[in-house]
């Protein structure tokens, strides 16, 4: 028992890592109805810049709150920077083109990042800088609270009721929601819907940095192609939620989180990447819209 | 009967000069890269048959050159149909053996995932690509992640030096490959695939079965990309599932976008610049240090979207641009 509640930590804690980031995938295929696949590399550069950042400040072997919030600060800075640069020079000119050329376009960035990457930072993994005392806070035999895993869920709850926040209750969150749902109405009522799609790219960049940061913080092994399967698996949990849906890209990301946790556990840690994709292809089948997505009449 | 299979025999025979230049004049390093120039072709040609003609948007056609490698490899290794005097017969049989087994899979595949759209059925494909690649992984009597080892290659003999039998072998393919997907392009099927991605509504009005049609495509392309497994396989005499991964099926997408959606000789010129351009920007890797020529391969890649969303030769067949050509100079 304690073993199974033990492996919920931390299927939690991957999960809600998992949500941070298909929070990108899901705001921007919310706005733009496109896959970003360059978000995962935005989230690779993002761990760069905060392990560059720790080395640059001397920081690198403080750990506490004071480095964390920094790194985060550092990080999602530079993410929200990158895709904004990325929308503006890529994904803007190609605004009325058809669908299959964005995506295209998308998987060029990408690729583009993490070979860029892989000159830049080394293709040889580094070992992200320690960013909280790792201690065990609370221990109950088999089950123990580790400080890390408690800072994931806790940096990931904030980020997630700000994002709430901001999207609900602030005016360019309205104006967010009402370009998703139908971008010319929502120009002819004088929302700029260039900017407001550039500010839904740096929002969900900076998500990607917190993600990153929390990331490198429970896995301190970093490399350029660091992105590309965490990538495809918060995408896969924001296509379980409902792609376009909030919080179904939160409730997507704790279940691939847990459902992952459970087959390492259980099962085998080979079959662990063959689980998401198999994981998306039944919802697919059997509920494309998602969990909690809502199904579209395909009109003449 | 014959008369239709007189332009396949005539450019195979023209395309053996090519061999005979390549044999006489170049190392083994060219002669390789020219075999994987024919590996490519299939693959581009048979993936413009479902991204080109048909609209759909399939990323998982290295899972199908993986299913081809391995079932071409490991029957090589384990079963010998005809005597070793006709061995070249033999590869062919493999290579038709890879080439239904992908298939096969290609309808398991297509059947539930092409009701999909879209940006969906690119992340089906690509699910179903990996699911293939983990499932290699775990299968012990195929060596699993340390692959297949000395696969048999082609045999010289008939006065045939080894790159030759391989060329021909390759170029076999290719021609087959061409052939049949031009006359499925420009039959009534292949006006059927086209009305499926023109409009998939009214396409459906006029009595067309559009998922069958998507499924059929998706497994004809899915036996070619097979037999180019196998030829790779054979080629390279060592396959892991590590080398039909993602990005190899991303390669091949490149290729269609670069030609032109829907072109089959543009996909061809596009395999051709693609295998090609790597090799050729090797010397500037020489010049700079770094490796910049996936970095290059992928900015290109952006730039033809943005400036040139149709692709070097858009919709048009090298005939049509000619014929383009000579009437603007006129």
């Amino acid at each position: 028992m304690q073993d199974f509640l033990q492996h919920v930590i931390n299927g939690l804690s991957l999960g809600s890592i998992y949500a941070l980031i298909a929070l990108g995938y899901t705001m921007v295929y919310g706005i733009l109805q496109m896959i970003n696949f360059a978000h995962s590399d935005v989230y690779m550069v993002g761990a760069f810049a905060s392990y560059y950042a720790a080395k640059w400040l001397g920081i690198e072997n403080q750990p506490g709150l004071m480095t964390l919030a920094t790194l985060l600060v550092v990080s999602m800075l530079v993410c929200s920077l990158l895709g904004l640069t990325i929308e503006r020079l890529a994904y803007r000119p190609l605004r009325k083109a058809p669908k299959l050329n964005i995506l295209i376009t998308a998987i060029g960035v990408s690729l583009f990042l993490e070979y860029t990457g892989q000159i830049v930072f080394g293709a040889d993994p580094k070992v992200f800088p320690e960013v909280v005392n790792d201690m065990v806070l609370a221990d109950f035999g088999r089950l123990q609270l580790k400080s890390s895993d408690i800072t994931v869920l806790i940096v990931s709850l904030i980020s997630m009721v700000a994002l709430q926040f901001l999207i609900h209750r602030t005016k360019v969150g309205r104006a967010m929601r009402a370009v998703s749902q139908n971008a010319a109405v929502a120009a002819m009522l004088g929302v700029n819907t260039d900017r407001i799609i550039a500010f839904t790219f740096v929002v969900g960049s900076s998500l990607a940095g917190v993600g990153s940061v929390l990331v490198g913080m429970k896995y301190p092994k970093i490399e350029p192609l660091m992105g590309m399967m965490i990538g495809l698996k918060a995408f896969v949990a924001a296509v379980l939620g409902g792609i376009g849906n909030i919080t179904g890209a939160v409730l997507g990301g704790l279940i691939m989180g847990l459902s992952e946790e459970m087959v390492v556990a259980y099962l085998s840690s080979t079959y662990r990447d063959a689980l998401a994709f198999g994981l998306l292809i039944l919802i697919l089948l059997f509920r494309p819209a998602g969990l909690l997505g809502r199904y579209q009449m395909e009109k003449v | 009967m014959l008369k239709s299979l007189k332009a396949p025999v005539l450019s195979f025979l023209g395309f053996i000069l090519i061999g005979v230049v390549l044999e006489f004049g170049f190392s083994a390093f060219i002669q390789i890269t020219a075999l994987f120039v024919l590996v490519n072709i299939i693959l581009a040609m048979s993936l413009n048959l479902v991204n080109g003609t048909t609209g759909q948007f399939s990323l998982g056609h290295a899972g199908f050159m993986a299913v081809g490698a391995y079932v071409s490899a490991y029957s090589s290794q384990h079963w010998v149909p005809l005597p070793e005097s006709l061995g070249f017969l033999n590869f062919i049989i493999y290579a038709v053996l890879a080439g239904l087994f992908a298939a096969f899979f290609g309808f398991l595949v297509g059947q539930p995932s092409l009701r999909l759209k879209g940006d969906y059925l690119a992340i089906v494909t690509l699910g179903f690509g990996e699911i293939i690649r983990v499932a290699l992984l775990n299968m012990d009597f195929l060596g699993g992640a340390r692959g297949i080892h000395a696969i048999p290659t082609l045999p010289e003999g008939w006065g045939l030096s080894r790159f030759m039998s391989q060329y021909l072998f390759g170029l076999f393919w290719t021609v087959t490959c061409f052939f049949v997907l031009w006359r499925i392009i420009h039959s009534s099927h292949g006006r059927a695939l086209l009305s499926v991605r023109e409009d998939e509504i009214a396409a459906e009005a006029m009595g067309v079965n559009t998922t069958s049609m998507k499924v059929r495509a998706f497994v004809i392309a899915a036996f070619f990309a097979g037999v180019a497994g196998a030829m790779s396989a054979h080629y390279v005499r060592y396959i892991s599932p590590s080398s039909f991964g993602f990005l190899k099926s991303v390669d091949v997408v490149i290729m269609v976008v670069l030609g032109g959606m829907g072109s089959m000789t543009g996909a061809i010129f596009a395999a051709i610049l693609v295998t090609l351009l790597p090799e050729v920007l090797r010397g500037l890797q020489d010049l700079t240090g770094v490796d910049l020529r996936m970095v290059i391969y992928s900015l290109a890649l952006i730039l033809v979207m943005i400036l040139r969303p149709k692709g070097l030769f858009g919709e048009m067949e090298l005939p049509d641009l000619w014929r383009r050509y000579v009437r603007r100079s006129s």
